[in-house]
C-alpha cells in the first residue's frame, strides 16, 4: 500500500507551516499592511532571502543529491533576472514616453514610440536600436516563458555538451564555472544588447502600479514565499521518488547506476535543467525586489557562495539548503551591514566590515572539514542518527569500501 | 656731452642707410614694416616669405632675434634692431646686417616686436632651411624633426641643398630618406616623384604610408558627364555595392542637383507647423498615429503648395539616370596615384606579414603568462589531482612578497633576486601549512577539496585587502627590463614580456629536472601512481604529498613576481588567472607538463587571434576562447595530450 507523500515527508508539512507562519508574521509586522515593526527595506531583504533560499533548494537537488557541483547557477539566477526586467523597463519606459509624447502636437506613430523607448533605454551605450533579443521584451506573457526558457535551453545544451562528453566532477565545476564566466564577460560588454555593465535599473518600480513600495515589497515577498513552497514541494518529491533513488546512486557512483541501465545522461541532463529553471525563477523574483540586476551579479563568485550556502546549511537534504541560505545571507547582511559591533583587542581593533569574509572562509573550511552535514547535521543529533565516520585509509580495494575509522565504530 | 651724442648717431644713421640701400635685411623689413609691427598671423606670411627668400646668411639670426622676441623698432624712423637690455630702462641696439652696434637707447623711444605663438611657429618653419646647414648637430637633428612634423613643399630645395655637405653620417641617411618622402609629396616633376614612390615602396615606416596615403584619398563626386580634366579613381553605378541608390540620391541632394527627400521628421514638423483648426489638410489631428494617414494629409498640403512635394521614385530614377558618380583623386597626376597605389599594395602585404609576426610573439608572450600562472597548477591539480581553488591566491601572495620586499630593498634589480626566492619560501611555507591542515583529510573528496580551498581563498584574499587596502601596489620592474626590442616600426616586443617567456622556459626545465632526475620527483611519480605500493616501498607518501604540494605553490609565488612587474597588485590579482589557469591544464592535458605547455599556447594564441578579428574588444575574445574551450572538451575530453595506460589512473 502506497503511502502519501505527505505522510512520507512530514518534513515538508513542517516545513510549509513555518514558512506560511513567517510570512503572515512578516505581513502583520510589515508598514505595507500590519503595524509597521519591520521596514521595507527589511522585508525587501526578507523577501530577497527567499528567493536565494530557492535557488539553495535547488543547488541542493543539482549537488547535495546528484553530485554536480555546479558553479554556474547564478548565471540561470541572472538570467532570469534579466529576461524579467527587460520587460519591466520597456514597459516601464513605454509609460513615461508615451506620457511625455502626448504633449506634442502630432499623435506620435507605433514606430516613433519604439524608437523613443530605445533611446531612452540603450542612450547609456551610446544606440539607440533595439537588438534581437529585445524582440518579445513587449509582452509580459513571453518575458515570463523566456524567463524559464532561456536559462533551461542554456543548461540544456551547456549539460547535453557537457554529460555526453562523460566530464564528471571537479571538471564540471571548473567548465560551469567557465561558462559562468564566459557569459558574464559577454554581457559586461556594451554591445552585447543588455546595457553592458550598466545593468538593467529601475525595476522595482512595477510599471502601472500607483500603490507604494511598502505594499509592492510585500507583493512579492508573497510570491516569493509562494515560489520556495512550491519549489520545495517540488524538489522534495522528486528525491522522495524512484528518480530522487536514481539521482542519489548516480552520486554515490555513478558507473554502478550506469552499468544497472540507466541513462545516467537523461538523469543528470533532467536534473541540471530543471534546477536550472528553478533558479530562472528565483531571480526573476529577487531582481525586481533587488532593483538593479548588472553582470556583476552573475560573476563565478556569486555561484560559488551559493555553493557555500548549501555546504553550510548541509547538502542532501532540502531544508538544510533553506537555513543555509536563509542563515549565512542574512547574516552576511548583517556583518557587511556594519550592524555587527566592533570587537576591541587594545591593539587592533576587528571592524566587521572587513573580516566578515575571514571569519566565512575559516568557518567554511571548518565546517567541510569537521561537519560535511552543516548545520542540518544539527537535527540528526536531535533525532540520534549517526553518520558513518567515512575518515581514515580505505580497507577494501576502492573507494566504496569500508574506512579505518568507519569500521572501528 | 648729449649734443655730441646725438651727433654721432646721426652720423651713423647716414651710414646704416647708405648701407641699407645697397641691399641687405634692413629693406625687407622697412618694406613689410607695417605688417610685421601688427604681427598677427593671418597677415605676417608675406614678410617672413621674404626674409626666407632673400638668402642672406643674417637672415637666420634676425629671425631667431625675433622669434626670442628680442626684435625692438625704434620708434623715430621705424629700422628694427636686435635689442639686448643694458642697465636701468636703456636697451643697447644692435644692427642685423652689420653685426655693428648702434648705441642705446630708453626703452621709451623704442618698441619691442612680440609675436605670438602662431607667428613664431611660422618663423620656425622659415628658419628650418637656415637650420638644416647649421654647424650645432643639435639644430639640424631639431629642423629635421620639425619638417617630419609637418611637411611643406618649400622646404624640399633647402633640404636637398644640405645633404651634400651633411658631415654627419647618421643625419645624412635621415636627410635622404626624408628628401625622398618629401619628393614623393611636393616635387613638381611627375617622373621624380614616380621613381622616389617606386624607391620606398619596400619601407615599412609609418612615415612612408604617411606620405602614400594622402596621395591616394578620394572624394565622391557626381556631375551630368564624367568631366575630363580631373585624376578619376572609379565610376561608380548606383544601386551597386559600393554606392547604394539612397547614398547615390544623397549625393546629388548635396550637390544641388536634386530635391531633397521628404523623411519622416521634416512630414512631422511640416504637418505641426500647419495645424489648422484641429486638421491638418482635412485630417484630424488624432488621426495622425500612422504614417498613412501622415502621408495622405502631406500629400495634401504639398497639392496646395505650402509644402515641397514628395520625391517619388520615378523622381529618383530619373535623377540618378542623368548623372554619372565617380571618385576622384586630390591628386591631378594619373602616374603618380597609380604608382602609389601599386606601392602601398607591397606595403600593405610586407606589413600584413610583419604584423602576423608581431601578434605571434604577443601570443608566446601571453602563452607564457599563461603556462607561468599554470605551472603550479599542473603540479598540485595535475600530477597530485588536488584542485586547489586558491591557487591564484598564492599568485597575489608572492607579487605582494615582491611589493614588501621591495619597501625595504631599494634597488630594483637586486630587490627582484631577493624577491623571488622570497616569494617561494613564502608560498612553500603556506602551501605545506595548508596541506598539512586541511587537503590531507580530503584526498578522497575532490570536490570537498574544491570548496575548502575556496574558503581559504576567499579569507586570504580579504587578509590581503585588510592588510594592504584596496588600491593598487605597484611592483617596479629594474631598469633594465624597461623599453621594448624593437625590430621595425611593425614588429616590437617589451623587454619583461621576454623576461617572463625565459623564465617560463627556466620553469620549465626545473620542473622536468626535478620530476625526471631527482629522488624527489621519483618518489613524487611513485606517490601520485600507487600511494600504497610507494608506501611498502618506504616512501612516506604524506611527506611527499606535502612537498609536492609546497613546491606547486612555491611555484605559483615566482610566479606571481613575474606577473606583479607587468600588472597591477591588488588583492583579486588571483581572480584574473584561476579560471585560465585551470583551462590551461584541462585543455592541455592533467598530469603532464608538455600539456599544460600546449594549452598554454592554445590558449595564447588562440586569444590573440581572436582580439586580432575583433580588436576593439578584449571581452569578447575572452567569452568567445571559453566557448571554444567548452566545444574543444567535447572531443579531447583528455585534453591535447592525454595519458595513455595505468598512467591515466583509470
Amino acid at each position: 500500500m502506497e503511502r502519501s507523500f505527505v505522510a512520507k515527508n512530514p518534513s515538508v508539512l513542517v516545513f510549509l507551516a513555518i514558512l506560511s507562519l513567517f510570512t503572515l508574521g512578516v505581513t502583520v509586522l510589515s508598514e505595507g499592511f500590519g503595524i509597521g515593526v519591520i521596514s521595507t527595506s527589511f522585508v525587501k531583504t526578507l523577501g530577497k532571502t527567499l528567493c536565494l533560499c530557492l535557488i539553495a533548494v535547488a543547488m541542493d537537488l543539482v549537488w547535495g543529491f546528484t553530485g554536480i557541483l555546479s558553479l554556474g547557477h547564478f548565471a540561470f539566477f541572472g538570467l532570469g533576472g534579466y529576461m524579467i526586467g527587460m520587460w519591466l523597463m520597456y514597459e516601464r519606459t513605454r509609460l513615461i514616453v508615451v506620457e511625455s509624447l502626448s504633449q506634442a502636437e502630432i499623435p506620435p506613430t507605433p514606430a516613433e514610440v519604439v524608437d523613443a523607448i530605445g533611446t531612452q533605454i540603450f542612450g547609456v551605450v551610446g544606440s539607440s536600436e533595439f537588438p534581437l533579443i529585445w524582440a518579445f521584451s513587449h509582452s509580459l506573457t513571453l518575458q515570463l516563458i523566456l524567463v524559464v526558457v532561456v536559462p533551461g535551453l542554456l543548461a540544456l545544451i551547456f549539460g547535453w555538451l557537457a554529460f555526453r562528453s562523460r566530464v564528471t566532477g571537479v571538471y564540471l565545476s571548473i567548465l560551469t564555472q567557465a561558462m559562468t564566466l564566459a557569459l558574464a564577460l559577454y554581457l559586461f560588454q556594451n554591445d552585447s544588447g543588455l546595457r553592458g555593465n550598466n545593468g538593467l535599473s529601475g525595476l522595482q518600480n512595477l510599471p502601472g502600479v500607483t500603490v507604494s513600495q511598502d505594499v509592492v515589497s510585500l507583493w512579492f515577498l508573497w510570491a516569493s514565499a509562494l515560489a520556495l513552497g512550491l519549489g520545495y514541494m517540488l524538489a522534495a518529491w522528486i528525491v522522495s521518488g524512484k528518480f530522487g533513488s536514481v539521482l542519489r546512486g548516480i552520486r554515490d557512483n555513478e558507473a554502478r547506476v550506469r552499468f544497472l541501465g540507466y541513462s545516467v545522461e537523461v538523469y543528470k541532463l533532467a536534473v541540471f535543467t530543471l534546477t536550472a529553471c528553478i533558479a530562472a525563477i528565483a531571480g526573476a523574483l529577487y531582481y525586481p525586489q533587488a532593483g538593479i540586476i548588472n553582470p556583476e551579479e552573475m560573476a563565478p563568485i556569486a555561484s560559488i557562495y551559493l555553493a557555500v550556502w548549501v555546504a553550510i546549511g548541509g547538502r542532501g537534504r532540502l531544508y538544510g539548503a533553506v537555513i543555509g541560505a536563509a542563515f549565512v545571507s542574512l547574516l552576511s547582511t548583517w556583518f557587511t551591514g556594519g550592524q555587527a559591533p566592533d570587537i576591541p583587542l587594545g591593539f587592533y581593533t576587528i571592524k566587521w566590515v572587513d573580516w566578515w569574509q575571514v571569519l566565512l572562509g575559516v568557518s567554511f573550511v571548518l565546517v567541510t572539514l569537521f561537519a560535511p552535514q552543516g548545520i542540518g547535521g544539527l537535527f540528526d543529533l536531535y533525532t540520534n542518527q549517526r553518520h558513518p565516520d567515512r575518515h581514515g585509509a580505505n580497507l577494501g580495494p576502492d573507494e566504496g569500501a569500508l574506512r579505518e575509522k568507519e569500521a572501528s565504530l | 656731452m648729449l649734443r655730441l651724442f646725438l651727433a654721432g648717431l646721426a652720423i651713423l644713421f647716414a651710414c646704416l642707410n647708405a648701407n641699407a640701400q645697397e641691399g641687405g635685411l634692413q629693406p625687407i623689413l622697412q618694406d613689410h614694416q607695417e605688417i610685421i609691427v601688427k604681427s598677427s598671423r593671418k597677415t605676417i606670411k608675406p614678410a617672413i616669405d621674404a626674409l626666407a627668400a632673400s638668402g642672406l646668411p643674417q637672415a637666420q639670426v634676425m629671425l631667431e632675434t625675433w622669434a626670442a622676441k628680442d626684435m625692438w623698432m625704434r620708434k623715430s624712423d621705424g629700422l628694427f634692431f636686435a635689442g639686448t637690455k643694458a642697465e636701468g630702462r636703456l636697451y643697447e641696439l644692435t644692427d642685423f646686417d652689420t653685426g655693428e652696434v648702434v648705441g642705446t637707447f630708453e626703452k621709451s623711444d623704442l618698441k619691442q616686436l612680440k609675436p605670438n605663438s602662431g607667428v613664431r611657429a611660422m618663423i620656425g618653419t622659415a628658419l628650418v632651411q637656415f637650420q638644416l646647414t647649421d654647424p650645432d648637430r643639435k639644430k639640424r637633428l631639431a629642423a629635421l624633426k620639425s619638417i617630419q612634423r609637418d611637411p611643406e613643399g618649400a622646404l624640399l630645395e633647402p633640404l636637398r641643398a644640405s645633404i651634400e655637405d651633411e658631415p654627419d653620417v647618421d643625419l645624412k641617411v635621415q636627410k635622404q630618406r626624408l628628401e625622398r618622402l618629401l619628393t614623393i609629396g611636393y616635387d613638381e616633376d611627375v617622373v621624380a616623384r614616380v621613381a622616389a614612390i617606386e624607391e620606398m615602396s619596400n619601407d615599412l615606416g609609418v612615415d612612408v604610408r604617411a606620405a602614400l596615403n594622402p596621395l591616394l584619398v578620394t572624394a565622391r563626386k557626381t556631375a551630368a558627364d564624367l568631366p575630363s580634366d580631373v585624376n578619376v579613381a572609379i565610376v561608380l553605378e548606383p544601386g551597386s555595392d559600393a554606392l547604394s541608390r539612397d547614398d547615390a540620391y544623397h549625393l546629388l541632394v548635396a550637390s544641388d542637383l536634386a530635391a531633397s527627400l521628404v523623411l519622416p521628421d521634416d512630414i512631422r514638423l511640416a504637418l505641426a507647423a500647419n495645424i489648422d483648426g484641429g486638421r491638418v489638410g482635412g485630417i484630424p489631428v488624432a488621426q495622425l498615429n500612422n504614417n498613412t494617414a501622415r502621408a495622405q494629409a502631406y500629400s495634401t498640403l504639398a497639392e496646395a503648395g505650402i509644402v515641397p512635394a514628395f520625391v517619388t521614385e520615378a523622381d529618383i530614377d530619373t535623377a540618378l539616370g542623368a548623372h554619372v558618380f565617380f571618385e576622384t583623386y586630390a591628386e591631378p597626376s594619373i602616374e603618380v596615384t597609380a604608382a602609389a597605389e601599386k606601392a602601398l599594395k607591397k606595403i600593405e602585404l610586407k606589413v600584413g606579414l610583419n604584423q602576423t609576426l608581431d601578434l605571434t610573439l604577443d601570443a608566446v608572450s601571453l602563452a607564457s603568462i599563461y603556462f607561468l600562472a599554470a605551472i603550479g597548477l599542473a603540479i598540485t591539480f595535475g600530477v597530485m589531482g588536488v584542485i586547489n581553488m586558491a591557487h591564484g591566491e598564492f599568485i597575489m601572495m608572492g607579487a605582494y612578497t615582491g611589493y614588501v620586499v621591495q619597501q625595504y630593498v631599494p634597488d630594483h634589480t637586486v630587490s627582484i633576486i631577493v624577491a623571488i626566492p622570497m616569494a617561494f619560501a613564502v608560498t612553500f611555507a603556506m602551501g605545506v601549512a595548508m596541506e598539512r591542515l586541511v587537503i590531507r583529510w580530503l584526498y578522497a573528496r575532490p570536490l570537498e577539496t574544491l570548496l575548502a580551498t575556496f574558503g581559504i581563498s576567499i579569507a586570504l584574499q580579504q587578509l590581503a585587502k585588510n592588510i594592504f587596502g584596496t588600491q593598487a601596489r605597484p611592483l617596479t620592474a629594474p631598469g633594465w627590463l624597461d623599453g621594448a626590442w624593437v625590430m621595425n616600426d611593425v614588429v616590437s616586443i617589451s623587454y619583461i614580456r621576454i623576461a617572463i617567456f625565459v623564465l617560463a622556459l627556466i620553469f620549465l626545465g626545473l620542473f622536468l629536472y626535478i620530476m625526471k632526475r631527482t629522488r624527489l620527483g621519483l618518489e613524487m611519480r611513485a606517490v601520485t601512481q600507487n600511494p600504497r605500493m610507494a608506501g611498502s616501498m618506504g616512501i612516506n607518501p604524506g611527506r611527499v604529498n606535502m612537498l609536492t604540494f609546497g613546491l606547486g605553490s612555491g611555484i605559483a609565488g615566482i610566479a606571481g613576481v613575474a606577473i606583479g612587474l607587468f600588472a597591477k597588485v591588488t588583492s583579486d590579482l588571483g581572480n584574473d588567472y584561476i579560471v585560465q589557469s585551470f583551462m590551461t591544464v584541462v585543455v592541455g592535458g592533467v598530469g603532464n607538463i608538455w600539456g599544460a605547455l600546449a594549452g598554454a599556447g592554445m590558449i595564447g594564441f588562440l586569444q590573440k587571434g581572436i582580439e586580432w578579428m575583433n580588436p576593439s574588444n578584449t571581452l569578447a575574445a575572452q567569452t568567445y576562447m571559453i566557448i571554444f574551450i567548452i566545444i574543444f572538451i567535447q572531443f579531447r575530453p583528455r585534453g591535447i595530450i592525454a595519458l595513455k595506460g595505468r598512467a591515466a589512473g583509470d
